[in-house]
């Protein structure tokens, strides 16, 4: 008898929950606003991504429980593009056209993106794209939240020079179009500046590259003959660990050759042993060691949707936090989230960095960020040692370059133009 | 009840006494900062900005403070936090709740209840700077020679004045000759700058050969814009003799970074000739039995956290045992089902490394494990200012020749050497003579396997411990066995060698990228020449 009750309750228990979990659904299906999800989750870049994508999660959250967007709940589809380019693209369209979500945020690399551009484009959608990269873009359906090289590069190697009186430079990188393009950036940069073609050095290894004993020799070398000399590294990924081991091991101290990386954060560094490390630096627009109440709090709620008080926070999830919150306003000042009314309306909102300021969204769709230099400590961590004064706009085409330094970028009406040149008053009309 | 009176009646006196030794303590507190306004300036300096900081660091300098030394070590070192709530600093060398906090003005001690309370007295590079030149100053004056000739080598290009007075004071006392030598380049590189004509001539003498960078620096000023074109001629003469020994142990470091190089090719390649050489099994999953040794390391590491610098040697068997365990596993489950069937072979170990990469992505993470360096294998021995070798490096040369040797000896000596031998040249013959040709199989491939999870060791010390280390090794491992000649252990060593010293040697002039390529076309036009690479097995049985 007994078990038969409890059966029968169970069953009970069971096709209710059935129930209520098909209403949720059926609710769901009517009554959200969908916001898509496009971040590696295998493959190499899976390392990266994966942060970001709880990041989202945990903000929709966050979201939802004060309430959701224009009075409907927020709904997270997550999609998996597997570190694959083309399948970015693919993904996009089927976010977009089959999962109907009113925003993307998404991708790492520049060529993950650059898939995704002529598909937002096509079915005018809106992307926030989270990552620090080499400018020379501006589309009308793209948000770009993390750093332009005016607002980490340039600043860093400005830093370099007025503060540590560097005076020779080493340009590393890793052999692909963010380092190329922001060492050209950097290359003529610093000619302007007045420096000497022989005292520029520019090297490029393959990804993953692994064995740094010429190179680190050679800018050893390079910064024996008297002059100070820094390496402004745009290595990416992996293949930072045993270039910076091989620093270690060689006896490059920071004092004698600071390096200064725009591509290694706490993430990264958090599976390295950070010892020999201690000084190097690295440009960003936020670190977790910020002394603010909003990181404070964006912290403790990191921790807790993670489950895990040794997680870091890093610059691309701040640009997330900060990318989220501003289409969530834009949203709200729109009344609707219809991508064309959100285009416009976002422009001009401001919401809080979790640097203790504000960020602003550009009409070239580049926002305002402060810019700061963190030193390693040896817990992981950087101790920030330089920041602007204020928030830096991101220039969406670098004014160092030839062929780029006429051209402007500005989405509101009348221009309404990524790649306006003021020299001869066109439009280009080129879709990037 | 009578007892309690006298108590109660004592009370405030008790609790009189305890105010007066408060105060009294308080009051010699106050003094012990009073009698050194100096460390108490210094103190409020410390906890502010990076600026004031380095005030407070050059104040103790020119004040000549006897703790000086002291408290820029601490600093140096990390040892040095201030409490957030008063700004007090306390000498902390663990930062760890219940560790002794000592404070830096009265040398009270205190117990650490919340680490949090306490932050670290930070530098930036400017004051690593400013600190380390001071400290060699101060070093000058060391009982200790090494730390005298320290000192100097770092004030080499930048004495002051007084420096200078003390070290021509110094000269003449100095028992060692070797930091007399070095003395004596300082004080002529400071007279190269600030010395006449005559005094400059001298300089260049003494300085001649020698390889520290100021020294170069310094002539090469000078051969440029001297005054007097005597001195000029002489600079660029030293100059010249200077370049030219740079230039010589430039082409020896050259060759030890193509030999170290070389030596993890061999180490990632040799279980590979085992495997794919000896057995002819294609295994693409041997970059991911390399993975499983590092990660191997990084458990042991794990497992023994105060001993890390026994880790590494608990590892290398460790590692050896997991990987072989594995690699019969495999073969056992898959690959003897496919002897014979190369292209089955390929695809059915391809999809092993695919399965063994997310199982690591799911048992550790996607992220990199950090494997720290022990003590012994970090640093480098300098053998003069221009050239010095890397440990981990010099150890790694030596453990692959030890793996290769090792291996020899295992083939050429054992019974099972001798079986696999007979297996691999004439199966059908060896299986006649009563070898048990399957148990020799899987014990082959355990071996190539173990030797693998060996290499991983080693690579774990060099680079990343990620889920795709081993897909970053497995194209040289074949390259370097297909080079060397199939089958053979000698040409897997010659050939990794070789690949490795070509590939830094055209690394210089043509970039790492197109090194790389340079080497691979290379490699493509000798397998066009001499398909059976560079020492092919001869006889019959080879061709089967």
């Amino acid at each position: 008898m007994k078990t038969k009750a409890s059966k029968s309750a169970v069953i009970g228990t069971l096709s209710a929950l059935a129930l209520s979990v098909s209403m949720n659904v059926a609710v769901a299906a009517e009554d959200t606003i969908k916001v898509g999800i496009l971040h590696s989750l295998s493959g190499t870049m899976a390392i990266s991504e994966t942060t970001l994508k709880d990041t989202m999660l945990m903000l929709i959250e966050e979201q939802n429980k004060k309430g959701g967007l224009l009075g409907k709940q927020l709904e997270a589809v997550v999609v998996d593009p597997a570190s694959n380019w083309p399948l970015f693209a693919e993904k996009a369209r089927e976010l977009i056209e089959k999962n109907g979500v009113d925003a993307i945020f998404g991708a790492w690399t520049s060529v993950s993106r650059k898939s995704v551009l002529p598909v937002v484009e096509e079915l005018d959608s809106i992307m926030f794209y989270p990552v620090q990269y080499e400018g020379e873009e501006s589309s009308k359906n793209v948000f770009y939240t993390g750093a332009a090289p005016n607002q980490q590069a340039v600043p860093a190697v400005d830093y370099l020079m007025n503060d540590l009186g560097v005076e020779r430079w080493v340009l590393a990188g890793t052999d692909y179009v963010y380092p190329r393009t922001t060492n050209k950036i950097l290359e003529a940069y610093l000619k302007a500046k007045g420096v000497a073609a022989e005292d520029i050095m520019i090297n490029y290894t393959p990804f993953g590259h692994s064995d740094w004993q010429s190179i680190v020799s050679d800018i050893k070398k390079f910064g024996a003959e008297g002059k100070k000399t820094a390496v402004v590294s745009t290595i990416n990924g992996d293949a930072n660990v045993p270039f910076y081991k091989e620093l270690g091991s060689q006896g490059v101290a920071a004092g004698d050759i600071p390096v200064v990386a725009f591509s290694v954060g706490e993430e990264e560094l958090s599976g390295i042993d950070t010892a020999p490390l201690v000084g190097h630096l690295a440009a960003w627009n936020y670190f977790m060691s910020v002394d603010s109440e909003t990181n404070d709090s964006f912290i403790d709620g990191w921790h807790a949707y993670t489950k895990d008080d040794k997680r870091v926070s890093n610059d691309p999830m701040e640009a997330h936090y900060i990318g989220f919150n501003m289409w969530v306003e834009a949203v709200k000042k729109a009344g609707t989230t219809d991508a064309k009314a959100v285009q416009e309306s976002i422009i001009g909102v401001a919401v809080p960095n979790l640097t203790g300021g504000y960020s602003t969204m550009m009409p070239n769709h580049h926002i305002t960020k402060p810019v700061m230099i963190g030193e390693i400590q040896d817990d992981g961590q950087f101790e920030v040692v330089w920041q602007t004064s204020g928030t830096v706009a991101g220039d969406a085409w670098s004014d160092y370059l030839e062929g780029s330094k006429d051209i402007i970028s500005d989405w509101r009406a009348p221009l309404s133009c990524g790649n306006y040149n003021v020299k001869t008053a066109k439009c280009s009309g080129q879709n990037f | 009840m009578p007892m309690s009176r006298p108590v109660v009646r004592l009370l405030p006196f008790f609790a009189l006494w305890m105010l007066v030794t408060l105060l009294l303590s308080l009051s010699l507190d106050a003094r012990s900062a009073e009698q050194d306004p100096t460390l108490a300036h210094v103190s409020t300096l410390l906890v502010k900005k990076f600026d004031d900081k380095a005030k407070a660091v050059a104040l103790l300098v020119e004040t000549n403070h006897p703790r000086t030394e002291e408290i820029l070590r601490l600093i140096q070192d990390g040892e040095l936090y201030y409490r957030k709530n008063d700004n007090r600093l306390f000498n902390i060398p663990v930062a760890e709740t219940g560790a002794q906090a000592v404070d830096l003005l009265d040398a009270s001690a205190i117990t650490i209840e919340k680490t949090r309370e306490f932050k670290k007295v930070t530098l930036n590079n400017l004051m690593r700077g400013q600190i380390g030149l001071a400290l060699a100053e101060i070093g000058l004056k060391s009982e200790d020679p090494a730390q005298r000739e320290a000192a100097v080598r770092k004030l080499l290009g930048e004495l002051s004045d007084e420096s200078v007075a003390v070290l021509r004071k110094r000269i003449g006392a100095e028992p060692v000759s070797a930091v007399r030598d070095l003395i004596q380049v300082a004080l002529a590189v400071n007279d190269l700058r600030n010395g006449d004509e005559v005094a400059r001539l001298q300089a260049i003498e003494r300085v001649e050969g020698s390889l520290e960078s100021p020294v170069r620096t310094a002539l090469t000023q000078v051969a440029e814009s001297d005054v007097s074109p005597v001195v000029k001629q002489k600079a660029q003469l030293a100059l010249n003799g200077i370049d030219e020994q740079i230039r010589l142990y430039g082409m020896v470091e050259t060759l030890y970074f193509g030999i170290s190089l070389g030596s993890v090719l061999v180490l990632a390649g040799i279980g590979l000739a085992i495997t794919f050489g000896v057995m002819g099994v294609i295994n693409m999953a041997h970059g991911e039995l390399i993975m499983l040794g590092a990660y191997t390391t990084y458990v042991v590491q794990q497992l023994m956290p105060n001993h890390l610098g026994a880790s590494i040697l608990v590892a290398i068997p460790a590692a050896f045992m997991v990987s072989a365990l594995v690699g019969v596993a495999i073969e056992r489950g898959v690959i003897r089902f496919l002897y014979g069937r190369p292209l089955e072979t390929l695809l059915a170990t391809f999809g092993i490394s695919l399965i063994l990469q997310q199982a690591v992505r799911s048992v550790f993470s996607p992220l990199n494990r950090s494997v720290s360096t022990p003590e012994w294998m970090s640093g480098m021995v300098e053998i003069n200012p221009v050239l010095s070798l890397t440990l981990s490096r010099l150890y790694i040369i030596l453990f692959c020749l030890l793996v290769f040797v090792a291996l020899v000896m295992v083939l050429k000596r054992t019974p099972l050497g001798l079986q696999v031998r007979a297996v691999s040249q004439n199966r059908a013959m060896a299986r006649a003579m009563g070898v048990r040709s399957k148990w020799v199989d899987a014990m082959t491939f355990g071996l190539g396997s173990g030797v693998a999870g060996v290499a991983g060791v080693a690579l774990s010390q060099l680079t990343n411990v990620g889920p795709n280390l081993g897909q970053a090794y497995i194209i040289d491992s074949f390259m370097v066995v297909v080079f060397g000649g199939v089958g053979n252990l000698w040409g897997t060593l010659v050939a990794g060698l070789s690949l490795g010293i070509a590939n830094k040697v055209l690394e210089p002039w043509a970039g790492a990228v197109l090194a790389k390529i340079l080497v691979l076309v290379f490699i493509i036009l000798f397998i066009q020449k001499r398909p059976r690479g560079l020492f092919p097995q001869r006889g019959r049985a080879a061709e089967g």
